[in-house]
């Protein structure tokens, strides 16, 4: 009986068209230190084709001013034909434009956090950005995953 | 062409058998970044204890999975199916050999003027004059705090609608071990004031905490001021505006360095990062998830002939963290964008 309950419900979450993301947020910890999930994290973007554009430094900034902080950094990373085109035909994407990951410690584990792509899709429905959001959420879930996996 | 039912839900079978490792993954993937690997607490409350799990039904978690608590950074996890919700409350039962708590929906009447007067006595200086909730739910993640456990919100639709009131009366009665949440029977309150408190908090849900956005339309995700100026001029302009509204110039490059090859960068396309450091502390203190957006970043744009300056629009992207303590400052920080790019144009 439980089991068919759940074959159904398995079965209308495959056949139901996907639902609207309350979660928003994506984020995730990691058992590496700051330093491993940095490395882990660079190499999750280039195994899934995007070039590491920057990291900023948000931590050195706050000390060099006297704030207290643990370490914090925002990874930027796109493709620059795709970055190119999508800011010639919507330039209304720009302020999005690289992609980015926030990273930061927690003692000595690690956390990952940003926005979900298919949140864009609320920001800008233009249907042809859609595959664009949904490609990019696909592509950040395997690396996010593989951040969080990497011990 | 549709789907094949019968052949879809063999393919299925092997999926249901992984369930159950399925919801120490879900668990990992959806929660641990906030409550810890184990339930240990991190931000939130400590889900593992063993006194939570004594007082709380698997109905609770299950209702808490989906509604979320909304501005107070528990998003509502509307994309877990009803199995995967079932597998991550089995995980989170792993953790203690308790059983957990059955309570019936028994609606638990009570005198809400004598609730309310001893809420405000006994229980606003932890939960808030309104029950909203203790400040600095944020605040926990990579940052120190003072209190190791926020009092949580109980003028939340998301609470209200996953407790029962005799859950709230067995919380009071007995207190939650572990926590500041104290026994108030113990500290001299009769059972008729402990139902008059529960009327009192289920009375929340006549009148919901207004959040400054509810219900007017979504503000624009984009901030753009037209420049009348050429693309040099005005980068040049939006700097100095910048700096006369208290913010310190940090970087200045076009939007694809990095990604193309040096010397091949598109030059109609720039960013400028400015920064108050003062604002940026206490953004990251109020909510360490925002130095995604931060610091403080214009795009400016020349195309056509036609030069425009754009920032994102933070009182649009607070709305996706779920935090209602972020609310004001990121209205603020809108009007501060606002201003600076005008300031350029002048
Ligand atoms: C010293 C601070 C403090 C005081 C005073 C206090 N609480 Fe709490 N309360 C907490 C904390 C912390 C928790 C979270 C415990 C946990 O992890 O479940 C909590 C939990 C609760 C819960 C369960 C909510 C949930 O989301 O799990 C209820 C209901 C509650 N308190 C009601 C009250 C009422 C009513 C009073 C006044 C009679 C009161 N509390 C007084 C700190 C306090
Ligand atoms: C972005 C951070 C975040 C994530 C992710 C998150 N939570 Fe929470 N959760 C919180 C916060 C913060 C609270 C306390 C809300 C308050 O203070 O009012 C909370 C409260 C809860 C409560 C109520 C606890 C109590 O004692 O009343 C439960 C149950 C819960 N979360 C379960 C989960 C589960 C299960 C998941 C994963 C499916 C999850 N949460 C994901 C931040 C989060």
């Amino acid at each position: 009986m439980r089991t068919l309950r759940i074959l159904l419900a398995l079965v209308s979450a495959l056949l139901a068209p996907a639902a609207a993301h309350a979660d928003q947020m994506l984020i995730i910890r990691s058992g590496q230190d700051f330093e491993g999930a940095m490395l882990t994290l660079q190499n999750a973007i280039a195994a899934q084709g995007y070039t590491l554009a920057r990291v900023q430094r948000v931590d050195v900034g706050l000390e060099a001013r006297g704030y207290k902080t643990d370490k914090y950094r925002v990874v930027f990373y796109g493709k620059a034909e795709e970055v190119a085109a999508l800011a010639e035909k919507h330039p209304q994407l720009m302020p999005f434009l690289p992609l980015n990951i926030a990273i930061f410690a927690e003692g000595d584990q690690t956390l990952l956090a940003t926005n979900r792509p298919g949140v864009l899709g609320e920001f800008f429905p233009a249907p042809e950005l859609k595959p664009v959001f949904a490609r990019w959420e696909k592509d950040l879930l395997e690396i996010l995953e593989k951040v969080r996996e990497a011990r | 062409m549709r789907p094949a039912i019968p052949s879809l839900l063999l393919a299925l079978l092997p999926a249901l058998s992984a369930l159950a490792d399925d919801g120490a993954r879900l668990y990992a993937q959806n929660c641990a970044a906030c409550h810890g690997e184990r339930g240990s607490g991190g931000i939130g409350v400590p889900l593992a204890l063993p006194s939570i799990r004594a007082l709380t039904t698997e109905e609770y978690l299950r209702r808490s999975i989906r509604h979320g608590r909304p501005g107070r950074v528990m998003p509502a996890f509307a994309s877990l199916s009803a199995a995967e919700v079932d597998a991550i409350v089995a995980h989170m039962g792993s953790w203690n050999p308790g059983r957990p708590a059955e309570y019936a929906e028994t609606r638990i009447p009570g005198d809400l003027a004598n609730g309310g007067k001893l809420f405000q006595k006994h229980c606003a200086s932890c939960h808030g004059a309104t029950g909203e909730g203790g400040k600095g739910t944020g605040v926990t993640l990579s940052r120190p705090r003072e209190q190791t456990i926020m009092a949580p919100a109980l003028h939340n639709a998301g609470f209200l609608a996953s407790t029962t009131d005799l859950q709230i009366k067995a919380i009071l009665t007995q207190g939650v071990t572990g926590t500041p949440m104290v026994s108030f029977v113990r500290k001299g309150l009769k059972e008729q004031d402990i139902d008059d408190l529960v009327a009192f908090v289920r009375n929340f849900e006549q009148s919901p905490l207004a959040r400054p956005d509810a219900g007017k339309p979504a503000p624009e995700p984009v901030l753009s001021v037209e420049s009348p100026y050429d693309l040099k001029t005005t980068v040049a302009n939006l700097k100095r505006a910048a700096e006369t509204n208290n913010f310190i110039f940090i970087r200045e490059q076009t939007l694809d360095e990095g990604i193309v090859p040096p010397g091949r960068e598109n030059h109609n396309q720039q960013i400028v990062y400015v920064c108050n450091f003062g604002l940026l502390a206490q953004a990251l203190n109020t909510d360490p998830r925002v130095g995604l957006f931060l610091p403080c970043r214009f795009t400016i744009l020349e195309q056509a002939g036609k030069v425009t300056m754009m920032a994102s629009n933070p009182k649009r992207l607070s709305q996706i963290f779920n935090n209602s303590e972020l609310d004001e400052m990121c209205e603020k920080l809108t009007k501060m964008y606002l201003t600076i790019m005008e300031d350029a144009t002048l």
